[in-house]
C-alpha cells in the first residue's frame, strides 16, 4: 500500500539529496521521510473515521442506552469499546467520568470507559499501524479494550463509591432529573464530513510536531544502535523487565506520537514486545496529569486504587505477551 | 448583550474556542461578555459531557467541538 512512498522516499534521499544507500546517514534519513509521511497520511485517515463514528455515535447516546438497557456484565465490555472509539482528550475525561455517574451508570462500568479512552485512541492507532502493522495493531487495541472491561468489573467489585468527592457522591444520590433523551441532530452527511474534517485536521496540525520528533529520535537510533543491542540487557530472558518498564513509564507523561516511533526502534533492537507493550500501556493510559484531573472528583485513595489497578493489569498483559508471542 | 460562556476545565481546545469567539465577535462588530467556565462543578450544572461547550444567554449551543467562526456566528445571530 505504501510501495509508492517508499520509492518517493528513496528517490529523494539517495537521488535528490545524493545520500549513501548504504550509508548510516542515508538510512536514517530515509526512514525519517518515510515514516513520517505514512504516518501523517494514516493520522489523518483514522482521525477522521473515528470523528465519523462519533458524529453519528456520540457519547451521550451511549449512556442514554448503558442507562435504558440490562446487560448481565457486558456493558462493561460495551464501555470499554466506546472508550476505544471515542476520541481522547485527558481534559474532557473529567466530564465524561461525572456524566456517567451522575446518569446512574455504575463506577465500574464508568471506569471500564475511563482506562480505555485513553489506552486505545486514534493517535496510537495510526502509529501502530504504521510502525508495527496491522497484526500489532489489533492485538494492541483487543488487549486495550480487555483490560479495560477486566479492570472497570474488578473495580466495580470493591465499593469504592464512599472514596469519591462529596459533592460528587451527592451528585449520584440525588440522581439527576432524567437526563433528556439523546435526539440525533438532523445533519446531511456532506456537512458532517467537512466538520469532522476540520476536526481531524486539528488534531493532527496540533500533534505533528511530536511526530517528527519521535520518528527524528527513532530515525537517529535506527541507523547508529546496532541490532541487538538492547537484547543482552532487556531481554525475555529478564522477567523483572516488565514490571521495571512499567514502574518507569507510569510517571513518565508523553503522547502516544511521541513515544511510539522511539518504542518501534527499541522493539527492532531486541527489546521484546510483552515488555514494550506494556511501557506503552502505561505510558499512554496513565499519566500524572490525568491523575491530578481527577483529584477533584475522586480522592487520592481512589485515584491510588485505580492506578494501581490498572498497573498491576499493565503488568500481567506485558507478561502474557512475551509468553506467547 | 449577550453573555457568552465558554464551558472546559482548561485544555488547549478550550482556549481555541476562546479566540474563534472573540474573532467572530469582532468580525460580526458584536458585543458580547465573554466568561470562560473552568470549574467543573459549574460545567456539570449545564449537563455537558463533552467539551469545550458553549453557552450562549444560558442555553446550551454546542458541545464538544472547537466551532468554525462561520458557525460561532450563526450562534449569534
Amino acid at each position: 500500500m505504501f510501495d509508492w512512498l517508499q520509492n518517493l522516499a528513496d528517490w529523494l534521499v539517495y537521488g535528490v539529496f545524493g545520500l549513501e544507500e548504504s550509508s548510516k546517514l542515508g538510512i536514517a534519513v530515509n526512514f525519517f521521510f518515510y515514516d513520517t509521511i505514512k504516518i501523517l497520511i494514516l493520522l489523518m485517515l483514522i482521525t477522521t473515521l473515528m470523528g465519523l463514528v462519533n458524529a453519528y455515535f456520540p457519547v451521550e447516546r451511549l449512556r442514554d442506552f448503558l442507562q435504558r438497557k440490562k446487560l448481565y456484565g457486558l456493558e462493561n465490555l460495551l464501555a470499554s469499546f466506546f472508550g476505544a472509539i471515542t476520541p481522547f482528550c485527558s481534559c474532557s475525561s473529567v466530564p465524561l467520568f461525572i456524566g456517567f455517574v451522575q446518569g446512574g451508570i455504575p463506577l465500574g462500568v464508568t471506569f471500564s470507559f475511563l482506562i480505555t479512552s485513553p489506552l486505545v485512541n486514534e493517535i496510537a492507532l495510526a502509529m501502530f499501524i504504521g510502525l508495527f502493522g496491522i497484526k500489532f495493531t489489533v492485538i494492541y487495541a483487543v488487549t486495550g479494550i480487555l483490560l479495560g472491561t477486566i479492570g472497570g468489573m474488578v473495580l466495580g467489585r470493591m465499593g469504592l463509591e464512599k472514596y469519591l468527592s462529596d459533592w460528587v457522591q451527592n451528585l449520584i444520590k440525588a440522581k439527576t432529573e432524567a437526563s433528556e433523551a439523546y435526539r440525533a441532530e438532523q445533519v446531511p452527511f456532506k456537512e458532517r464530513l467537512k466538520a469532522v474534517l476540520h476536526e481531524a485536521w486539528g488534531i493532527v496540525k496540533s500533534i505533528v510536531i511530536y511526530v517528527i520528533i519521535g520518528i527524528g529520535i527513532g530515525a537517529a537510533m535506527h541507523g547508529y544502535v546496532p541490532e541487538n543491542f538492547f537484547a543482552q540487557y532487556l531481554g525475555s530472558g529478564q522477567w523483572w523487565t516488565v514490571p521495571f518498564a512499567v514502574i518507569l513509564a507510569v510517571p513518565l507523561y508523553s503522547n502516544a506520537a511521541g513515544i511510539i516511533p522511539v518504542i518501534q526502534v527499541l522493539v527492532a533492537k531486541g527489546v521484546p514486545i510483552g515488555t514494550s507493550i506494556a511501557f506503552m500501556m502505561a505510558t499512554i493510559g496513565l499519566s500524572i496529569p490525568e491523575g491530578t484531573l481527577l483529584k477533584k472528583v475522586m480522592s487520592t485513595r481512589l485515584i491510588s486504587i485505580y492506578f494501581g489497578v490498572v498497573t498491576l493489569f499493565i503488568i500481567i498483559s506485558g507478561f502474557i505477551f512475551n509468553f506467547i508471542l | 448583550m449577550k453573555t457568552i460562556k465558554i464551558l472546559g476545565t482548561g485544555c488547549p481546545k478550550c482556549k481555541q474556542t476562546e479566540s474563534v469567539i472573540n474573532e467572530a465577535l469582532a468580525l460580526s462588530g458584536q458585543q458580547a461578555e465573554v466568561i470562560k467556565v473552568e470549574d467543573i462543578q459549574k460545567i456539570m450544572e449545564y449537563n455537558v459531557m463533552s467539551t469545550p461547550a458553549i453557552v450562549v444567554d444560558e442555553v446550551l449551543k454546542m458541545k464538544g467541538k472547537v466551532p468554525t467562526v462561520s458557525e460561532v456566528l450563526a450562534l449569534l445571530a
